[in-house]
């Protein structure tokens, strides 16, 4: 399967990527191979076959009671912020 | 002391025959001399570990200090240490400073060992070669115009290259074994949940899990042990007793039921490597190992599984690089979209955003039964297949990889051809299997490597097929000709 220059498009926004024209043929290629790879799938009987959940037999993931554990560090964290003020997070105008 | 073990670091240190300090020294010059030549590391933290190896000396003298004080080791940039700089080999996080531990960091650091400094490796742990970072290639320390594998290969070629004896590496896919393999030393992912994930950069949770890259199956038995054991704050974390791993490292192989792993020994393996497997195969039959052949049929669909379900978790996973809490942010955003498309698409590097984008795709409408559901189903089966496998031998044995390491350059043209890399080791991953790989002979002068994989919680048994053949043969001692 081949995919278009408009799958690529929709696809880079779902994931919210910016991609540059150079980059546009590159992936087009590369995913139209990789979609293929991944169609030997299509061959394989697995009518009947519960979609595998956890990788340890039996397992489930384990939940814990809802209880603070971690103090404030927002100080701490916010050090690696691009940007930020007054503890909060900047970023540009979302409502005009 | 650069080409010493663990061990006989650990019993050198205690004897007092040099100290902490002297050997982190030592190691340290090593790094920089080889730095040029082979960009192992990311970051060389040699202030922070002469602090940590004067502490370790203070420790040692005073007695009573846990067994691996003052040993030095390297983790791969994707572990959090705090205070300290967590890349994972991407743009993304060049300025991340961590601010807290790993849990892994944490043992290792309660355990006494120094840490030197954090490796090179392929960018969020995506890559079969380390052609993927962007700090630049690793060169493999047996041949620099060759990769060392990935995507720990910072870690597969600083311990090849006896600049640290062990190192810290994540797998996924085969990011453990293969470098492992391609470099001539011993590397082991052991059970999905056997070690806590908490405070590494996730790539595929469901596949994630972190390991020892060491010189010797003894060497990793010391290191997993201290890193081994339930965590809380890793909700995959299995609460299982850890076994002294190195306690049973000398179990004899008299009878141990050894499967071989047909569908690996195929077509695409190179004869030359294949070669070198027999000659391993009979050093383990004749300590009494029974070999038979064994048959997983589904086993030829862990590639093209794995290319839905490591994509789709990633896109997932990589959702938090937004240029708002952390990581790369664009110059001048208009509004809030341009600020994550420019900032992710120019903090992640090609592969990445391939990953993410595949990712995207089989997790869109009218796609995720088609294919996220579908590789689910198949993954079962691969399973499934691994299960009926362990009612009937002991441990399984094949190739890491169908060649030995390739040319820097030879495979980034075509990702599915650089995919096709993991084909051996990523079956263990989707099965969340512990698996090692061992240095097994050589081929044309680069190293070729043995993978075993068990049931779930089989280290210890893992370990010691390793050892046994270990004491029988000399490859894991071989050190590249520029590095003794």
């Amino acid at each position: 399967m081949s995919l278009t220059r408009r799958d690529i498009d929709a696809i880079a926004h779902l994931a919210r990527l910016a991609l540059t024209e150079a980059e546009i043929p590159v992936y087009i290629d590369s995913l139209s191979r990789i979609i293929e790879l991944v169609g030997e799938l299509d061959h394989a009987a697995t009518a009947g076959v519960t979609p595998m959940s956890h990788p340890l037999p039996g397992q489930t993931q384990r939940q814990r009671p809802d209880e603070v554990t971690e103090g404030d560090r927002h100080e701490l964290y916010q050090r690696n912020a691009p940007q930020a003020q007054a503890g909060l997070y900047l970023v540009p105008r979302v409502i005009e | 002391m650069h080409s010493a073990t663990v061990a006989q670091l650990s019993a050198g240190l205690r004897e007092r025959k040099f100290s902490a300090t002297e050997l982190a020294r030592d190691l340290l010059a090593r790094i920089a001399r080889a730095q040029p030549a082979l960009n192992a590391f990311i970051s060389i933290e040699s202030e922070a570990a002469l602090a940590a190896a004067a502490e370790a000396d203070r420790r040692l003298a005073a007695g009573g200090a846990p067994p691996l004080t003052g040993v030095p080791i390297a983790h791969k940039d994707l572990f959090c240490a705090a205070g300290s700089r967590t890349t994972c080999g991407s743009k993304m996080l060049s300025n991340f400073i961590s601010p807290y531990d790993a849990t892994v960091v944490a043992r290792l650091r309660a355990a006494g060992v120094v840490t030197l400094g954090k490796t090179n490796m392929d960018e969020f742990a995506m890559g079969s070669s380390n052609e993927n970072s962007h700090f630049g290639p690793v060169r493999n320390p047996w041949d620099p115009a060759r990769v060392p594998g990935g995507s720990s290969g910072g870690s597969a070629a600083a311990v090849a290259a006896r600049l640290v004896p062990a190192a810290t590496g994540t797998d996924t896919g085969g990011s453990i074994r293969q470098p492992a393999a391609l470099c001539g030393i011993t590397g082991i992912k052991p059970t999905y949940g056997r070690v806590s994930r908490y405070g590494m950069v996730a790539f595929a949770s469901s596949l994630d899990q972190a390991g020892v890259l060491a010189r010797s199956a003894e060497d990793a038995a010391l290191l997993l042990g201290a890193m081994a054991g339930f965590d809380p704050r890793d909700s995959t974390s299995v609460d299982a007793p850890v076994p002294d791993y190195q306690a049973s490292l000398d179990q004899p192989l008299a009878g141990l039921r050894v499967g071989l792993l047909k569908e690996f020994f195929d077509k695409g393996l190179d004869p030359a490597v294949e070669v070198c497997l027999r000659t391993a195969l009979e050093v383990l039959r004749a300590q009494g190992a029974v070999l038979r052949e064994v048959s997983l049929p589904n086993l030829p669909l862990s590639v093209p599984t794995y290319y839905v379900v490591a994509p789709a978790e990633c896109s997932s996973n990589l959702a938090r690089f937004d240029g708002v809490r952390y990581g790369h942010r664009c110059e001048k955003p208009r509004d809030l979209r341009d600020l994550y498309e420019r900032s992710r698409g120019e903090g992640f590097g090609a592969e990445v955003k391939r990953r993410i984008m595949t990712g995207t795709y089989v997790l869109s409408a009218g796609y995720y039964d088609a294919y996220y559901l579908k590789a689910q189903r198949v993954r079962a089966l691969i399973a499934d297949d691994f299960r009926r496998a362990f009612s009937e031998v002991d441990v399984l044995i094949s190739p890491t990889t169908p060649t030995p390491a390739f040319a820097i350059g030879a495979k980034t043209d075509d990702p599915v051809t650089m995919y096709l890399n993991d084909i051996y080791t990523i079956g263990a991953n989707l099965a969340g299997l512990p698996a090692l790989s061992v240095p097994c002979g050589f081929v044309g002068g680069l190293p070729v490597g043995m993978q075993i994989i068990g049931g779930h919680f089989s280290e210890a048994r893992l370990l010691s097929v390793a050892h046994r053949y270990q004491r029988e043969t000399d490859w894991h001692q071989r050190a590249p000709e520029a590095y003794r």
